[in-house]
């Protein structure tokens, strides 16, 4: 009979493990040092580590900080370490810092843009945050995409006003008919009629006064609280003007690659070959060539004598670029689900749009977070290809802060301040992207 | 055979008084044809089903059985012949699909639950939208027929925490807060281990003694022996055989019925 049987008679107690494998010792000897080769290595890297660090750091942290100018600076860093070599001259950001944020901006109207940023604040907390924020802040959401171009470039607060309320006509029209095609094309239709009288017959104030009653009649459409101080585009520039295409770009591009992704599935044969279109040639072409188009083609199909801004042409091509990368990035999210979810949608006898807005869109977006947030981060950096065609964003300042014999030959000091801005922000978006992964996926598995 | 056949028992005395088949009609198949492209996968099916009838579909994998049920309520388009559910005919009118989709319950073999909401709002959704009831209606009823399939405790939760017997049963329930006046069921258990067949097959059972019009695609023929009163076989598109469940599984006609038969009772 073999010896296989083995009753145990004593139970064993529970013991601590062995030092070397817990602890600050246990951890360095896992990670860094698990055998001759991996810590050569490790030293190898720290010594590299060491070298790039000591050079940038000396660089950023050995610097001028006060100085009118680059000859200024030079002289600083001869008195006090007797070379220029490898101190930086921090005295340009210190001089020209509200240039970087604000281009040409009106000094005394930077409140404004200010006021605008706030707004912002407000605007998105209740979309980003949705479960910690009142919802009562949507209506700063709705109201934003009026208020912030009339704080930023002025005038009379009947602009945002009748844009806003040709949106609301859109909507209660197209509410009317039966059927969701008719209505759609019922409610564009009466906002452009509505436009073109709001807009044709600049006398909407006195209209609207007279209607509104005796109390209203006082109101001069061109007085202080209805009135905002007009600032040309070309004033606009620095961080302000990236930001401002940055979120434009943003906020448009995710409803509209939207639809032309569920355009891009639909087997309307036309819709279809019109979104497919679309994708495929904003993605065949460099945003540079689009930005071109906005400055100096766009001209050529217009009517002449329009004005029609260049930062709004810019914002538009922008959105159109990030559009169909958006697109791309949503049809990945949507080809990801089962076609279950379809059925499941149908068989309750839910509409085409219910079915998208409650079963398919909340989880196609979620499948898709990771690429949504990283063409958002790639189109807020692309906006600095607008330098190109002379806007004032951050490099362009740059380029024109050089430009000043002042500051004739300064580089990386203004680069790696703008750097830091770009960086802030997207790793802002970047960390958001995860923490809303990682909410979504604890809320439902 | 691909599909997996159990013979669940149904031990319990099933309670009749309410199972009455009417003479109303409920569907109305005539002359239906369907093809996949070049592959004609239903020929010239004709069905009638009166209120009240619990009809069970088997036949081979293939044989159209799900196709044929998914016309009824549209998620798949038949080519030609006729379809009237509840005296609507189904024709390419969206409003009239999308009418009769919310007087048509359906179960899947996958559930097809929405992951992304709790089991109350899976529950809720439908009858807030399509039916337009105040949320708070919607979530008593959403309740009761949860009680009913026996998991109200588990309303807050989401699917993906649930068993795949609790989840067809929430399927279930999902369909019924729709207040549908037929159910359509397609292979409900055969992704079910064999421990939960059982729930699910019980709360069919409830459905049935209620007086519900059933169409169940399955091959649970205990369910069809005790429950249908009429068992429709089906072969390469086509009904082969139909028949009151004694004379189906004692005395079937057809030789692809008795081959089918054997195959799956095993003798
Ligand atoms: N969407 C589809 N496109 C093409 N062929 C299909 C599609 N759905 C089902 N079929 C084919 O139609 C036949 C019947 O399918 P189905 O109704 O699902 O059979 P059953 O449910 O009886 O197993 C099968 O041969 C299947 O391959
Ligand atoms: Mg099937």
């Amino acid at each position: 009979m073999s010896d296989t049987s083995f009753v145990r008679t004593e139970m064993l107690a529970e013991q601590d493990p062995p030092p070397t494998s817990v602890g600050v010792i246990g951890w360095l000897r896992a990670n860094l040092f698990p055998n001759w080769w991996n810590a050569v290595l490790t030293v190898l890297c720290l010594a590299a580590i060491w070298y790039v660090l000591s050079g940038l750091l000396g660089w950023t942290l050995r610097s001028v900080w006060t100085a009118g100018s680059l000859s200024e600076c030079r002289e600083v860093m001869i008195a006090t370490w007797g070379s220029t070599h490898g101190h930086a001259c921090w005295g340009v950001i210190n001089d020209r810092w509200l240039q970087l944020l604000f281009g040409f901006y009106p000094p005394e109207l930077y409140y404004r843009p200010i006021l605008a940023l706030l707004l912002l604040i407000a605007a998105l907390a209740p979309v980003l945050f949705a479960d910690k924020v009142s919802p009562r802040f949507l209506y700063v959401t709705a109201a934003y995409p009026f208020l912030m171009p009339w704080l930023m470039w002025g005038g009379s607060i009947w602009t945002p006003v009748g844009v806003a309320a040709g949106f609301a006509v859109a909507y209660l029209v197209g509410r009317a008919p039966r059927g969701a095609v008719p209505g759609l094309v019922l409610g564009i239709l009466s906002a452009i009629v509505w436009w073109m009288a709001w807009f044709g017959f600049p006398v909407q104030a006195e209209v609207l006064a007279a209607g509104l009653g005796e109390g209203l009649a006082a109101i001069s459409p061109d007085t202080a609280p209805f009135w905002l101080e007009t600032v040309e585009s070309r004033k606009f520039g620095g961080f302000m003007l990236s930001v401002m295409i940055g979120v434009v770009a943003i906020g448009c591009s995710l409803p509209l690659g939207i639809l032309l992704a569920l355009g891009r599935q639909s087997n309307m044969l036309i819709v279809k070959a019109i979104c497919v279109g679309f994708i495929e040639f904003i993605r065949g072409v460099p945003l540079i060539t689009l930005l071109f188009v906005a400055s100096t083609l766009l001209n050529i199909f217009l009517p002449p004598g329009t004005n029609f801004d260049i930062i709004l042409r810019v914002m538009i091509m922008v959105t159109l670029f990030a559009a169909a990368y958006m697109a791309e990035v949503i049809r990945g999210g949507l080809a990801g689900l089962p076609t279950g979810q379809y059925e499941g949608a149908d068989s309750l006898g839910l509409n085409y749009w219910q079915a998208q807005r409650l079963i398919i869109m909340p989880q196609a977006l979620k499948i898709s977070i990771p690429g949504i947030v990283s063409t958002f981060i790639g189109i807020f950096k692309d906006t600095t290809l607008v330098s190109i065609i002379a806007l004032l964003d951050p490099l362009g300042l740059s380029n024109s802060i050089r430009a000043d014999t002042d500051w004739n030959g300064i580089y990386w000091e203004l680069f790696a301040f703008i750097a830091l801005l770009f960086f802030i922000a997207c790793f802002g978006m970047s960390r958001y992207s995860m923490y809303l992964e990682r909410k979504l996926k604890t809320e439902n598995d | 055979m691909a599909e997996s056949i159990h013979d669940t028992v149904v031990e319990r005395e099933i309670d009749r008084r309410k199972m009455r088949v009417s003479d109303e009609v409920a569907v109305q198949i005539t002359g239906m044809n369907k093809w996949f492209g070049m592959f004609h996968v239903l020929r010239d099916i004709d069905l009638t089903v009166h209120k009240g009838e619990r009809i069970v579909i088997c036949g081979p994998s293939g044989s159209g059985k799900s196709t044929l049920i998914r016309c009824i309520n549209r998620l798949e388009e038949h080519q030609t012949g006729q379809i009237i559910v509840e005296g609507t005919e189904l024709t390419s009118d969206l409003k009239n699909i999308d009418k009769i989709r919310s007087e048509v319950g359906m179960c899947f073999q996958h559930f097809n639950l929405f992951p992304h909401l709790t089991i109350l709002e899976n529950c809720t959704l439908a009858p807030i939208w399509v039916r337009k009831i105040p949320k708070r209606e919607a979530e008593e009823t959403a309740m009761h027929f949860l009680e009913k399939v026996k998991i109200p405790e588990q309303a807050e939760k989401y699917p993906g925490q649930l068993s795949g017997g609790q989840q067809q049963r929430v399927a279930i329930a999902r369909s019924l807060c729709m207040r549908p006046r037929i159910m359509l069921f397609d292979e409900p258990t055969s992704a079910l281990d064999p421990e939960m067949i059982k729930e699910v097959l019980d709360t069919m059972i409830e459905l049935a003694e209620e007086g519900m019009t059933m169409l169940c695609v399955t091959h649970e023929m205990g369910f069809a022996r005790q429950v249908a009163n009429r068992v429709i076989f089906m072969d390469d598109g086509q009904i082969v055989e139909q028949n009151e469940p004694e004379e189906f599984f004692n005395n079937p006609k057809s030789d692809r019925t008795k081959l089918f038969l054997s195959q799956i009772l095993g003798h």
